[in-house]
């Protein structure tokens, strides 16, 4: 009884391997290409299975993920692993595929004042190397950085130099000199990066006095001055009849939030006033007049030439600005009844108040 | 939080001018109440005076909005107007169209020619087919 038993089971149990294997194993017509440093695989089989699907590919799609997927975790498999921290860990081989630039290319830098020079004079950077044996601690040192070979800053004995004052201290000497050179390095770098980037740096100009500075270096020495103190020249005195500096602070004040509500909506009112002001005030009589006027002349103008000059040039005509006031002359006459005796009719206070109502016919209105 | 600066605001009522023209003052000084602008995070918030002292309350950037919003100020401090004006700017409204043709042209033009582009959509367009009818 128990042999089908058994039998059964191997029956089973080989049925669920093969059916392992089934979803293990993927057919492709052609094999995809792994890029297993990026995690890439590319299937260069045609979709048909997705394209007969119609109008809803999912579950073609997602069988197609599923074989791909299987196909680079099989991939995976095959890396030589390794353990790491109690956790198998394949070692990935490095991506053949090229990615593209994440930045634009920098942009050339401006050359720096050495570069110039260098280039100018046709000097060639020399190949030096990079350490130097010193004598003194019997090793090989460095030529410039930490712990290098002829450091005089280091020196345990200087003799006084034959010139020098006996009282003086050549050590802190050295040291001062150093610490200007490191300064006047770091102002150089400065210098070229402000102008590698087009900036503008705090020019010293006036803060060390020559006697012979003009009146603006002096003020501007007289400023940072000022401000270079603790409380950023908050409490410096004044001279009597000194002004304070103003635009000096760069923080700008508004008015309270609960200010005056009175005096707000005056101010508002006061400068909705100033702005209607300003607003040219059309009047629409006076300007037809004008221009009637103007037109009139200039066609007054235009008869006198013509009567002088068209018999002996034959009649050339006036200059072309003219002729658009003077164009339709059949009108001129109308208008003069028309609308100046239209608006004549109206009594002044409305002709005031119209000056925002005449705009959608007389001015241009533009949203 | 801060009330507008006089630059600030001569821009906006500039803008809010070109629709409701000397009406604005009516925005400004309503009788039923004491109504202000107040700029929050660029934007420009017309607000009733009760409703400012409750919002003053909240921490700036926990606020985020009071009354009803304007518009906005542009990074080059221009000042947009927002269709949530609407309901404020339409009692008030001026004009109906945008002028086809200068104001000399206008003058010299024969009567069938088409001075005013009125632009609107075609529920009133049919509309204003059913008033005329």
């Amino acid at each position: 009884m128990e042999a089908p038993n058994v039998e059964e089971l191997l029956v089973q149990a080989e049925r669920d391997e093969a059916q392992k294997l089934q979803r293990i194993t993927v057919h492709k017509e052609l094999e995809l290409e792994f890029d297993l440093g990026n995690l890439l695989a590319s299937d260069r089989n045609p979709p048909t299975t997705v394209r007969h699907a119609g109008a809803t590919p999912e579950a073609e799609l997602r069988a197609l993920a599923r074989d791909n997927t299987q196909l680079l975790i099989n991939e995976l498999w095959q890396l030589p692993t390794e353990r790491v921290e109690e956790a198998v860990v394949a070692r990935l081989p490095e991506p053949s595929t090229r990615l593209p630039r994440e930045k634009p290319l920098p942009r050339p830098r401006p050359l720096t004042r050495w570069q110039q020079f260098a280039r100018l004079k046709g000097i060639r950077p020399k190949k030096k190397t990079n350490l130097v044996w010193d004598e003194a601690s019997g090793q090989w040192r460095r030529r410039w950085g930490y712990k290098r070979a002829r450091d005089d800053t280091k020196e345990w004995l200087i003799e006084v130099p034959g010139g020098a004052d006996p009282m003086e201290d050549q050590f802190a000497k050295r040291i001062q000199a150093k610490k200007e050179r490191v300064a006047k390095n770091e102002l150089n770098r400065l210098r070229n990066l402000a102008r590698a980037h087009k900036m503008q740096v705090p020019s010293a100009a006036g803060l060390h006095p020559t006697g012979h500075q003009s009146k603006e270096e002096l003020g501007r020495a007289m400023q940072v001055a000022k401000v270079s103190t603790a409380s950023v020249g908050r409490f410096q005195e004044r001279l009597p009849k000194e002004k304070a500096p103003r635009g000096s602070g760069k923080k700008r004040k508004f008015q309270p939030l609960f200010g005056d509500f009175a005096a707000e909506k005056k101010s508002q009112l006061e400068l909705l006033r100033v702005m209607n002001s300003k607003k040219p005030q059309l009047d629409v009589t006076r300007a037809t007049n004008k221009q009637m006027r103007e037109e009139d002349q200039e066609a007054a103008a235009q008869r006198k030439k013509m009567s002088q000059k068209g018999k002996r040039k034959g009649g050339r005509p006036g200059p072309g600005g003219k002729r658009k006031g003077g164009g339709p002359p059949s009108q001129g006459g109308k208008r003069k009844g028309g609308l100046g005796g239209k608006m004549q009719s109206r009594p002044p206070g409305v002709g005031g108040k119209r000056r925002g109502g005449v705009q959608p016919h007389g001015g241009k209105r533009r949203k | 939080m801060r009330p507008l600066t006089e630059e600030e605001t001569r821009v906006m009522f500039e803008k809010i001018a070109k629709y409701i023209g000397e009406n604005l003052q009516l925005l400004v000084d309503r009788p039923d109440g004491t109504y202000c602008f107040r700029l929050h995070n660029d934007r420009v918030y017309y607000v009733s005076e009760n409703i400012l002292k409750l919002a003053a309350n909240i921490s700036g950037n926990k606020l985020v909005s009071l009354g009803t919003c304007f518009g906005k100020f542009t990074k080059t401090h221009k000042f947009r107007l927002h269709v949530t004006a609407l309901d404020y700017l339409a009692p008030y409204a001026k004009g109906f169209g945008v002028a086809a043709k200068s104001t000399q042209d206008c003058r010299k033009v024969d009567p069938m020619a088409i001075v005013v582009f009125h632009q609107a959509d075609i529920g009133e367009y049919v509309l204003s087919i059913q008033v005329a009818q």
